[in-house]
């Protein structure tokens, strides 16, 4: 039944097509002109903020986008200029960069790699993106950087607290301000000594990427060094929002603190699970059991209402920070006037992460006189700055990290309004939350060399 | 030309055409125009839309012709991706090695799966292949982190042990996928006054498979094989008590698209070396349904119609947001404009899923076969009343010998 119809005629008519299907590539040889991806030539340079917009870490990207879009207000002379007059660099004069004005573009990461680099992606090659910033996880992080090392722009991480993003997966062209799960460890775990004693024994719920895992590593070396036992550390799906299941075996475990190494929605449902299984009102071994949560942040606080009071964890920066500690920390207070001004509501670390790294971009630029990401590279290794909120910081030209003091903080016992709903406890210095960029947790990275694409 | 009939080589000439300059018919709008937020003529999203283009035609293979609806065809595809790009790290960057490997074991894996799943049909079959795609997402997302690195997504790093290549290139940085040299990122930008159009070699290798896998699938709808599936999908029953065993039938057509859906996976991964769990979760595979039905289930090109529906969608409205809504609507007073505003915002950005369902909601109630079906009322409409003469020719067609 099968049918053949092999003629000269047809074969030659099909050789003829397919021969010049197949010579068709050969026109790619030649590349483009310019001097990098992107070089902007009108009057405008377009930066591209990639945060998630739906999935568990939402309303984190919602406001890195306020944050981000109060930072292009400020760059381009609108608005009350913010940190800009607070930056011990002074470059930035409020007529864009490089007196180009800044337009921006937005895309939704759905807090999943492949989304956020098809959406970084269509930033570089549509609307000519010179910076990608943003994400508001670590995988995603870890994704859109590989993505700009290849393509040759700059990525400015947003909110990312793996170890990775500038230990095993460092790329030249990303450069990280958030702080990260070793240093949470590092800070907390003095305090965890001296509130909880020093012969727990922690049981470890897990978000199961690479934030989970090096936030789980970090923690669990810091405070075996402190004489706690881990019983055990259970991994759980990212995508997950009932942990009722993982919560139940706590229960019979023996252990007496229980550190949720989640973030974002996780750590609201699984804080929120937590609480309903009574475990705050749980006595173990005559003690009573504790919770603890390593990463924290104003917005968690906010989901999980009245569960969070007296939990333990760390953040990067919170509003209050130059108020309750002093000058150090100037520029918290102009930030958080002008977004105040603007949104009616005080800014998340998140926020003033992706603010901070946006003005550093900027700023980057403005110095090395260029948009090539090459020059922008070589102005923010070991750049050294004051007034973004965080006091001294170092952006360490080894692993592309900045370096500054980390915050300890607790969930308020009797919050005044919704704003105040996380108290300050301690502030690490930096030096205590400084390592060796070949630090083990950090090692098997290397940065290459900056890419400027074209 | 190429065993085909008149009808069906015009069909391929018209997709090979559109293939071909779909940098100029994408970006129908200058640069910096108001309406460039609609361009979609960028190497990415061409990409994306041959390739699923291809993962919609062999989904079609299956569904089209069989009626078996497969819940879990992005198995296949993540399957594939992660072949490729561990040919990637393995082996080398040529994406031929990669392309060929992933076909292999999504074919494999297909027929591991079609194997068990086939056993039943209808929504049981459905159930299955469901339950199949969901496990090899949950193996991938934890289970099997040491081979798929998890939710983060295998990636290729600087000391990849790569036998044929080298682990790093003279700069340090990772080399970039090619074809024999020819890199497929490379691009070549062409200005024509405001216009600005890009040829992107990765974009024309996948263009040129998919036409490819399209003439294949031709063959298979015109095949006595393709008429055996359809004999499947109107009446398995007769087929049965006439003797004949259906099951090698559709086993051959789900291994056959899943090996569409491998080609798929490891096209992506060769335009982007980076393979990601979520590309297996059930909602990638609703995805393709969707697609398939959107464009026009069983007809030849209404699965590359309606994966380029979709994924224009998913890339051109979710980027959208209230900034440019307020460019586009400035000439209103301010009262009305963010009224305007306000009404059209549920609708882009992160709603662009809203939009979609409404649309897709509106195809099957009017246009149940599809956006071919619409095209059909529109070529109808057009000739006005030739329609006689169309349907002298449809009555003309002789069934398969």
């Amino acid at each position: 039944m099968s049918k053949s119809n092999l003629t000269r005629r047809g074969v030659l008519k099909s050789g003829a097509v397919g021969g010049a299907g197949l010579a068709l590539p050969t026109i790619f040889a030649a590349s483009s002109a310019s001097a990098f991806t992107n070089e902007p030539t009108g009057d405008s340079v377009t930066l591209g903020f990639n945060v998630p917009q739906t999935g568990p870490y939402a309303d984190e990207g919602a406001d890195e986008l306020r944050a981000f879009e109060l930072a292009v207000e400020h760059l381009n002379g609108e608005g009350d200029g913010g940190m800009l007059s607070t930056f011990s660099s002074q470059e930035l004069k409020g007529d864009g960069i490089l007196g180009k004005k800044v337009k921006f573009v937005t895309g939704d990461t759905q807090t999943k790699s492949d989304a956020a680099r098809a959406s970084a992606k269509s930033m570089i090659e549509k609307d000519g993106a010179i910076m990608i910033s943003g994400g508001s996880s670590s995988g995603v992080a870890v994704a859109v950087q590989a993505l700009a090392q290849e393509a040759g722009v700059i990525f400015m991480a947003g909110l990312t607290h793996s170890n990775d993003t500038t230990g095993k997966d460092r790329k030249a062209n990303g450069f990280r301000h958030f702080f990260n799960a070793y240093m949470s460890a590092a800070a907390l775990a003095p305090v965890l000594e001296k509130l909880y004693g020093n012969d727990r024994r922690a049981y470890h719920l897990t978000a199961d990427y690479t934030w989970g895992w090096t936030q789980q590593e970090s923690i669990a070396a810091a405070t075996e060094a402190l004489g706690w036992e881990t019983v055990n550390n259970v991994l759980t799906p990212l995508a997950a929002t009932d942990f009722s299941s993982y919560i139940a075996p706590v229960l019979n475990s023996g252990a007496d603190v229980l550190v949720l190494n989640h973030y974002g929605g996780n750590m609201v449902n699984s804080l929120t699970n937590a609480v309903q299984f009574g475990l705050r009102e749980k006595q173990v071994n005559g003690r009573n059991f504790e919770i603890v949560v390593p990463l924290y942040s104003e917005l968690m606080a906010k989901g999980a209402g009245a569960n969070i009071k007296g939990i333990v964890g760390s953040q990067n920066w919170d509003w209050k920070l130059e108020n309750e500690k002093g000058a150090t920390y100037t520029g918290t207070n102009a930030f958080v006037k002008s977004f105040g001004t603007k949104y009616g509501f005080p800014p998340s670390q998140a926020a003033q992460t992706c603010y901070a790294q946006t003005l550093l971009y900027a700023d980057a630029v403005q110095r090395a006189g260029t948009f090539n990401p090459c020059g922008v590279v070589d102005a923010l290794q070991g750049f050294e700055f004051d007034g973004l909120g965080n006091g001294p910081t170092l952006y360490r030209a080894e692993d592309h990290q900045c370096f500054k003091d980390v915050l300890v903080v607790r969930g308020a016992e009797n919050p005044s309004d919704e704003f105040n709903l996380v108290e300050i406890v301690e502030v690490t210095p930096a030096e205590q939350v400084t390592y060796p960029p070949d630090h083990p947790m950090f090692a098997g990275g290397d940065l290459g060399t900056c890419n400027p694409g074209a | 030309m190429f065993g085909l009939n008149a009808r069906d080589t015009s069909l391929l000439i018209v997709v090979a055409i559109l293939a071909l300059c779909a940098p100029f018919i994408l970006n129908p709008f200058p640069q910096g125009s108001a309406m460039a937020q609609f361009n979609a003529g960028y190497p990415d999203l061409m990409q994306r839309f041959v390739i699923f283009g291809i993962f919609a035609i062999g989904f079609n293979i299956l569904f089209g012709l069989t009626g078996y609806l497969s819940f879990g065809h992005a198995a296949f595809l993540g399957v594939g991706s992660y072949s490729a790009v561990w040919m990637f790290k393995l082996l080398s960057m040529n994406v031929i090695p990669a392309i060929l490997l992933s076909v292999i074991v999504a074919g494999l894996f297909a027929l591991l799966i079609g194997y068990v799943s086939l056993r039943r049909s209808g929504i049981y079959f459905s159930i299955l292949t469901l339950a199949f795609a969901q496990m090899s997402f949950a193996l991938a997302y934890s289970v099997l982190t040491p081979i798929t690195n998890g939710e983060t997504g295998l990636q290729l790093s600087l000391n990849d042990p790569r036998i044929l290549g080298v682990s790093q290139t003279a700069d340090g940085s990772i080399p970039v996928t090619n074809l024999f040299g020819l890199e497929m990122r490379g691009t070549y930008q062409m200005d024509v006054g405001p216009w600005m159009f890009q040829f992107n070699a990765g974009y024309y290798l996948s263009a040129l498979i998919m036409l490819i896998a399209f003439y294949l699938s031709i063959r298979i709808f015109r095949s006595p094989f393709g008429m055996m599936l359809r004999a499947v999908k109107s009446n398995q029953q007769r087929m049965n008590y006439t003797g004949l065993n259906a099951r090698p039938y559709t086993l051959a057509a789900f291994v056959i698209s899943g090996m569409y859906a491998g080609l798929a996976g490891g096209l992506l991964a060769s335009m982007d070396p980076l393979a990601g769990a979520e590309r297996m979760q059930w909602t990638a595979s609703g995805e393709v349904v969707l697609m398939t039905i959107l464009g026009g289930a069983g007809t030849l090109i209404g699965p590359i119609l309606g994966a380029g529906f979709i994924k224009y969608f998913e890339n051109i409205f979710s980027k959208i947001n209230d900034t440019v809504l307020h460019q586009w609507f400035g000439f209103l007073p301010d009262g009305l404009e963010d009224f305007v505003v306000f009404i059209v915002h549920p609708f882009i950005g992160k709603g662009w899923h809203l939009t979609l369902g409404i649309l897709f909601m509106l195809v099957v109630i009017f246009l149940p076969g599809g956006l071919v079906q619409g095209g059909q009322k529109i070529g109808k409409w057009l000739r006005g009343n030739k329609a006689g003469e169309d349907d002298a020719s449809k009555a003309s067609t002789k069934p398969a010998e």
